[in-house]
């Protein structure tokens, strides 16, 4: 999880990731962070998200991106 | 003869008056719809004595958001739009420039532009579009206009940190709706996808057809290019055929693999424009769409958009290069050297531009405009205004047009174009910054600012972001001890560029 939280807090330190439950919904990301994000779980975690996992649930918040990197891994 | 653009929607409201103009998620206007509120906008504006001024449309990306530019201009006025999500320095140095007479919001914005000085008196949809309509006074207003006049003026980046606000007309923009539609076939079957935000003139390639043909435009919410999946699925439950996109938004669907999930079944015309596009993205899309039309546009704001096309007609490898072709008919490219002589065959030259597709220039700027639009050096003989693109392009040896290079530190970044100099400037603008170099890695798609000063990066990218919009905060911000200088004691750009590249 602190990984996690370093990439995201590299793409934007002024978003709070513990509490924010809206990074889709509320337009905080663009494409570029999903672009950067993606390829920097690949890099840090061996994961690829594939196209159908872009998904408000899967990225809204850090917690649930997190559970999606775990579930990956795990298949 | 046609001299304004609304002859174009006064057509088609005649012909299908109920059929379904745009739409958003939150709600669609029929042609009769849009032309009753644009006449009520026009006939509210009038009755308060404006004309022939900047009026501001500040608004979210919605159908009514067309409706306000159509009524502005009924009004005879012409419009400029802003957006909420540009931040508040930037639209305050627009509304100094700009002097605007009025300014019309949606609820959201009027907050917001209640907080601006020199914005004008403030108007709230919803009340403009109950006012009633005045048919004969709009019918003096329009005996009055001719096809010079102004329609609206949008801003672009300015590398003295001060944005341009290039001015465009209705001759400009029936020229190039006119040549674009014969080349790309639209019609009144078209069912367009926006991608591009209204406060550019890329929005152009939609409406202003979509006017003249009674076609239908889709307003895909914002939130959907970051949904590959649901993109696609929209696009497919829209039955939406045409694509006018940047580069950038095409290829997040592609790279994401998306195809293997869902692929479009209905487009057949995919337009794209802005950036070059990476051929092994542009091959997944043709893959997934082999009977599709592919077409590469190119063009400067100052030529009222799109001004070069090409239709893919043959297969591109990994290493080829897209053309961005031939001009539209009625427009003329020259390829200059320094010396304002052409170019010889095969050699590279400056992209400039003639027609009757030219705006008018920058508004209240009458240097920087005759900086850009000059007089055609190959015609000492009349007043003839070119534009000088600071485009570098040569022909190939089929005889097609090829991008190569900026003159200056001009970049495109997710469809946008930045000049590297207005980041610079919001740098340099802090106190505590001694100066700085913006450089922007091509292939690593990054921007990097460099400076010298007392900010540590963090603070430096808090200050950036109250003063530019999102898409021009660098990726990585470098505290330097000094700046490299080059022999002859000028900022050693090629150096620091080469410095990000090898840290990309």
């Amino acid at each position: 999880m602190d990984k996690l939280m370093g990439i995201l807090l590299e793409l934007n330190p002024d978003i709070d990731y513990e509490k924010e439950t809206a990074l889709i919904d509320a337009g905080l990301l663009d494409s570029f962070d999903i672009v950067t994000l993606v390829s920097e779980i690949d890099d840090v975690f061996g994961v690829e998200i594939p196209a159908q996992a872009l998904t408000p649930e899967n990225f809204n918040s850090a917690k649930a991106l997190y559970g999606l990197i775990r579930r990956l891994q795990e298949c | 003869m046609q001299r304004n653009i609304l002859e174009y929607l006064e057509k088609t409201v005649q012909c299908v008056p109920d059929k379904l103009a745009f739409s958003s998620e939150e709600e669609a206007l029929t042609f009769r719809q849009l032309y009753d509120q644009a006449r009520a906008v026009g006939t509210f504006l009038s009755r308060q004595g404006y004309y022939q001024r900047p009026v501001v449309v500040f608004m979210q990306k919605q159908p009514k958001t067309v409706a306000a530019f159509l009524g502005v201009i009924y009004s005879g006025c012409y419009y400029v739009p802003l957006d909420a999500d540009m931040p508040r320095y930037r639209i305050e140095r627009i509304v100094q420039e700009l002097k605007p007479a009025a300014c019309i919001c949606d609820d959201g914005a009027l907050e917001t532009a209640a907080q601006l000085s020199g914005i004008g008196s403030i108007y709230s949809y919803s009340s403009l579009e109950a006012s009633g309509i005045d048919e004969r006074a709009l019918q003096s207003i329009r005996q009055q206009q001719i096809d010079t006049d102004p329609i609206y003026i949008v801003f672009t980046s300015g590398s003295t940190g001060v944005p341009k606000g290039v001015v465009g007309c209705h001759r400009a923009v029936i020229d190039y709706i006119e040549n674009l539609c014969a080349v790309l076939r639209f019609g009144e079957q078209t069912v367009f996808g926006n991608q591009t935000p209204l406060y550019f003139d890329a929005c152009l390639k939609e409406i202003i057809p979509t006017l003249k043909y009674g076609a239908t435009t889709h307003l895909i919410p914002r939130k959907l290019f970051l949904l590959p999946v649901k993109l696609v699925e929209y696009l497919n439950e829209k039955k939406i055929n045409t694509l006018c996109w940047v580069v950038s938004a095409l290829t997040y669907i592609s790279a994401f693999k998306t195809f293997d999930q869902v692929k479009p079944e209905h487009l057949h015309t995919v337009a794209f424009a802005s950036e070059v596009f990476p051929i092994r993205q542009l091959n997944i899309w043709r893959k997934a769409l082999p009977n599709a039309r592919f077409i590469n546009l190119y063009g400067p704001t100052e030529t009222t958009g799109i001004c070069c096309y090409y239709e893919l007609d043959r297969e591109f490898g990994e290493e080829d290069a897209l053309p961005i072709g031939r001009p539209f008919p009625n427009t003329q490219i020259l390829l200059l050297d320094e010396n304002g002589q052409p170019s010889p065959a095969g050699e590279p030259g400056e992209i400039c531009i003639r027609g009757s597709r030219l705006t008018h220039g920058y508004y209240a700027d009458p240097e920087r405009t005759t900086e850009a639009f000059v007089q055609n050096p190959l015609n000492p003989y009349y007043p003839e205004r070119i534009y000088r693109t600071g485009d570098i392009g040569k022909y190939n040896c089929r005889g097609e047009l090829m991008f190569l290079s900026r003159k200056d530190n001009q970049i495109k970044h997710m469809g946008h174009r930045i000049e590297l100099g207005e980041i610079e400037a919001a740098a340099n603008s802090h106190e505590a910054i001694c100066s700085s170099c913006c450089v922007f890695d091509d292939a690593g798609k990054k921007i990097t600012l460099y400076y010298v000063g007392e900010l540590v990066p963090g603070e430096l990218k808090a200050e950036l972001k109250k003063k530019l919009p999102r898409y021009m905060i660098p990726h990585s911000l470098q505290r330097l001890d000094a700046m490299p200088l080059t022999p002859n004691g000028k900022l050693d750009r090629n150096l620091l560029k080469q410095r990000s590249k090898e840290n990309g």
